[in-house]
């Protein structure tokens, strides 16, 4: 099974996750597919750890998963922040910080 | 063998991949996160990271989206506004770019540009990808990014905390406090109702 | 001490005093500050003399020694040295310099009595005079035009010191703006014959002109009526005259000092210092004689009616000083110098009897208020027709002896200046008539109310201080003419300077009698070795003997003028006035010269003021250039600013692009 394979793979879950935080508006929508961007760069990351026989592909794919619930974590604790502020949950309608 | 399993998890993926984009309930975007990270775990065996796909089913697609889960259901979200989004013309321009991304990456990764790509994979001992091997590795090499990420943890969910808290100032108007509780009970009228005996218990 | 210590020493009292009376001016009780400025300028003029002897000792080719003090600029091309330089030429003005100076600074230590500005007054004057010593001893261009522009800002400081008055801060400012003028044709002129000779040094230019300009080169030319241009703002030749008779709201010391004897010959000194340029460039030395001729008449005639008492010898002194540039353009260096030094004598003193007068009169300077003084004040009187006849040429006073110098020498050329001797004598005419109908209108008839008043006595005061020339109500404080009038029979300071400049005016045509001695066209021959003319120059004795007696004949024939009309048959002037109306009326106008400047330079220069204010300072400025750039800034900040949506995923977007462009690009350069 050639690698090219898993990381074509990798490559179209990252453009359809970048797709994605494009195209939503709703905050959690575009947190989920921040996750989808990530985890194909785990695929990724994992896929030349098996190519070079060496396991910091591995440890850094379980290092980015750490970051990502951490991320995660804070997203969410800011959308809730923004619920409890009676503020709508739309990306387009929080736009005060602007030149 | 292999390669069927391959197709069919990798199918999985994309699956899961387009409906988290693709479908307007928010819950139902991420179940399918959750069909895409099984899918993952399983592409994850096949390249031989046991204990990678683990922490994938355990702590990805176990606690972290049961978080989303439970916040989905708080927030409510209950699909995207029929109002016409601003900048449809970015949402086109957006597509375009993102498809325009995975042609680049994929001539990169098809085309001879990336030689050291070497289909076969290495050769490898039997504990490749094992728990022990993670561990080892976590303990001596990569030390210091084993410590900055438990660190890393505490941060965050220190800061979630706090972003998450309700706040005095901006409290729910039916929350009573210790004064309110004494000023009833110092004065020598009993209450009629339960709302001047301080209001039904706040949630 | 040597000839280089006292050529310093010269220039140090002045400056000494000046700047000790400065600092010192709050605790000098009463006259000290003048006391003090008449001792700094009586030891310059004893360091004068200690010069002179020593010049005296030294051998006659070695007549000319240059003192170099440091150097202020010597680099590659430009030499320019503080140095000085003694030869018979620069101590002859020194000497007349400080002495004239001390005593008119033991005049003003009475005259100025009283005013609230003493000792800044004093400060002043010692500036002035170690100023013009500066100029008079410097031995290079750049130290020349130093004195130069220091004697412009003293005689500014000084015109404008009753600075309250805004006739005199007027004054002041009109000498200023017409010396700067002067000024820049002094640079210009240095710049071009430096450009030819490639140094600044006098005596070493003077041994080059000849070399590196041919005769009248057009160079040299222009060099030299630039210089010209310089010297007849400094010495109000027409038509950079129109200040000097604004400058008589000066003080009266002052007009003594600076405006007759001293700072506006420095003129004539310049063209008889720069006589080598002028010889090897006649057309610049014809230019001046003619300008010096046209001034001199000019200015007699507007003295015969001008009604002013400081103004008539104001012009008279305009006229003189014609003369005296007439007789240096036209290689009379000598004559002209020596006419120099009488006139120094007797102006100075008419000044000091003027102010004398002026003082009596309370303040008033205008002579049909003033009449038969002649009683009341003896001394003045006395002096006054001393000045006089030595102004008129009546011999044996000194004016006599130097004026029909300049006249012998200008018949001895023996070409075109002919005329410019006779229109000479033209002048001496009118001289006589003008100086003695001021006297004899100030001094004969029936004494005026305050001349009254002195006989008995008593010292007229007005009621309410005024101005002289407008009559606006002023007081006594700081910054306008003190509450008390000195009069030289009251004031013995008055009287010794008074005395002695009457003594020297008198007998101070010794020097240089024709026939008889030679004494300063001798002394002043090491300066002027180089001349050509200067040697050859002599007029024959009969021509002399012939010129003097035309000469005293024509001054006696003024006087006796002058006494028909004003004092035998007094209502004969106003007859002529009728007869002679347009005449008159150009002459009270001062042949219209202020009117003209003010058309063709004043007005247009304040219209493009006016205009570089208002439009192009709003459209050009404002408009375009400030408002143009900042309104671009403006407009690039604007158009960055659309960048900042606030939409993420505007944002979210661009980086997407970002990434996929340089992802291209590698793709494609690899």
């Amino acid at each position: 099974m050639s690698l090219t394979w898993y990381l074509v793979v990798s490559a179209l879950i990252f453009c359809i996750g970048a797709g994605g935080v494009l195209v939503r508006r709703n905050p959690l929508v575009i947190l989920l597919c921040i996750e989808l961007m990530l985890n194909a760069a785990n695929l990724a990351l994992v896929g030349f750890s098996r190519m070079h026989g060496n396991m910091d592909g591995q440890i850094f794919a379980l290092i980015v998963m750490v970051i990502a619930a951490c991320e995660v974590a804070i997203g969410l604790g800011l959308i809730v922040a923004l619920y409890r502020r009676r503020l709508p949950i739309d990306v387009d309608e929080l736009r005060e910080l602007q030149g | 063998m292999a390669e069927v399993i391959f197709f069919i998890a990798a199918i999985g993926a994309i699956a899961g991949a387009v409906g988290t984009v693709a479908l307007r309930n928010p819950f139902y975007s991420v179940l399918a996160l959750v069909c895409h990270l099984l899918a993952l775990a399983a592409l994850f065996l096949l390249l031989r990271a046991e204990f990678v796909a683990a922490a994938q089913v355990v702590v990805y697609a176990g606690a972290v989206m049961v978080l989303y889960v439970f916040v989905v259901a708080y927030v409510g979200g209950s699909g995207e506004p029929l109002t016409a989004s601003t900048g449809a013309t970015l949402r086109f321009a957006s597509l375009i770019f993102a498809l325009a991304l995975f042609a680049e990456l994929t001539i990169a990764l098809v085309g001879t540009s990336l030689s050291a790509l070497n289909s076969d994979g290495a050769p490898y001992e039997s504990g490749f990808g094992s728990p022990a091997e993670v561990g080892e590795l976590f303990l001596t090499k990569f030390l210091l990014a084993f410590e900055l990420a438990s660190l890393l943890l505490l941060i965050a969910a220190v800061g979630a905390v706090i972003l998450a808290r309700r706040r005095t100032g901006l409290g729910d108007p039916r929350e009573i406090s210790v004064a309110d509780v004494m000023r009833v009970t110092a004065s020598d009228a009993p209450p009629e109702t339960m709302l001047e005996a301080g209001g039904p218990p706040h949630r | 001490m040597s000839l280089e210590t006292y050529g310093w020493l010269v220039l140090a009292f002045p400056l000494g005093g000046a700047i000790l009376i400065s600092l010192l001016y709050k605790v000098l009780p009463g006259r000290a500050a003048g006391v003090l400025g008449t001792l700094a300028i009586a030891l310059s003029f004893l360091s004068a003399i200690g010069a002179f002897s020593e010049l005296q000792s030294l051998g006659e080719e070695e007549k000319q020694v240059v003192a170099v003090g440091w150097d202020y600029a010597v680099s590659n091309g430009v030499d320019a040295q503080v140095s000085i330089l003694l030869d018979p030429l620069s101590v002859l003005m020194m000497l007349v310099v400080s002495g004239v100076s001390m005593l008119i600074h033991l005049y003003s230590v009475a005259y100025m009595g009283g005013d609230r500005g003493y000792a800044r007054f004093f400060a002043y004057l010692n500036f002035f005079v170690f100023s013009m010593l500066l100029l008079v001893e410097a031995a290079n261009f750049v130290l020349l035009i130093v004195g130069w522009a220091f004697v412009g800002a003293a005689s500014y400081f000084l015109i404008s010191f009753w600075y309250r008055r805004k006739t005199a801060t007027d004054a002041g400012i009109k000498a200023f703006v017409i010396n700067v003028l002067g000024d820049v044709g002094l640079v210009l002129g240095t710049f071009f014959i430096f450009q030819g000779t490639g140094t600044l040094d006098f005596l070493k230019t003077f041994a080059e002109v000849d070399q590196v300009f041919s005769v009248n080169d057009g160079d040299l030319v222009a060099g030299c009526i630039l210089l010209l241009v310089g010297a007849f703002a400094k010495s109000a030749q027409v038509p950079l005259h129109t200040w000097l008779p604004d400058a008589m709201e000066g003080p009266t010391p002052v007009s003594a000092l600076i405006h007759a004897a001293t700072m506006v010959t420095a003129g004539v000194y310049l063209i008889a210092r720069m006589h080598t340029l002028f010889e090897q460039a006649p057309a610049a030395g014809d230019v001046g004689a003619i300008i010096g001729c046209l001034t001199l008449l000019i200015a007699a005639t507007i003295g015969l009616v001008v009604t002013d008492l400081k103004r008539v010898i104001a012009y008279s002194t305009m006229s003189q000083i014609g003369y005296m540039v007439m007789a240096v353009s036209s290689a009379g260096y000598a004559a002209g110098m020596f006419h120099f030094m009488t006139h120094a004598f007797f102006k100075a003193l008419l000044f000091m009897a003027a102010g004398s007068v002026i003082a009596a009169m309370a303040g008033i300077q205008n002579l049909d208020r003033m009449r038969g003084f002649r009683r009341a004040m003896p001394f003045t009187f006395g002096c006054m027709i001393v000045g006089g006849l030595a102004l008129s040429g009546i011999p044996p006073f000194s004016g006599f002896f130097s004026k029909d110098e300049i006249l012998a020498l200008l018949f001895a050329r023996d070409d075109w200046h002919i005329v410019l001797g006779v229109l000479g004598y033209v002048g001496a005419l009118l001289t006589a008539i003008y100086t003695f109908r001021m006297i004899f209108r100030a001094f004969y008839g029936e004494p005026c109310e305050e001349a009254r008043e002195l006989e008995h006595g008593h010292l007229f005061h007005a009621e309410h201080p005024t101005n002289p020339m407008t009559g606006e109500i002023e007081d006594t404080d700081v910054g306008f003419p003190g509450p008390e009038h000195h009069i030289a029979e009251r004031e013995f300071p008055m009287k010794v300077a008074m005395g002695a400049l009457a003594v020297l005016a008198t007998i101070g045509g010794v020097v240089q009698i024709p026939g008889v001695n030679e004494g300063l066209h001798h002394f002043l021959e090491p300066t002027f070795a180089d001349s050509s003319l200067y040697a050859e120059l002599e007029p024959s004795t009969t021509a002399t003997i012939i010129g003097m007696v035309v000469g005293a004949g024509l001054g006696l024939l003024g006087i006796f003028i002058a006494y028909t009309l004003w004092v035998k048959r007094p209502e004969a002037p106003a007859r002529i006035r009728e007869r002679f109306a347009f005449a008159h009326k150009v002459f009270v106008n001062k042949w219209y010269f202020d009117e003209a400047i003010d058309i063709v330079f004043v007005r247009p220069t304040a219209w493009l003021g006016r205009f570089f204010a208002t439009t192009f300072e709003q459209v050009v400025v404002q408009g375009a250039f400030v408002g143009g750039a900042s309104g671009l800034v403006g407009l690039a900040s604007a158009a960055v600013r659309r960048v900042q949506t606030g939409y993420l995923r505007y944002y979210a977007a661009l980086l997407l692009m970002g990434i996929t462009s340089l992802g291209a690009y590698f793709l494609i350069s690899a």
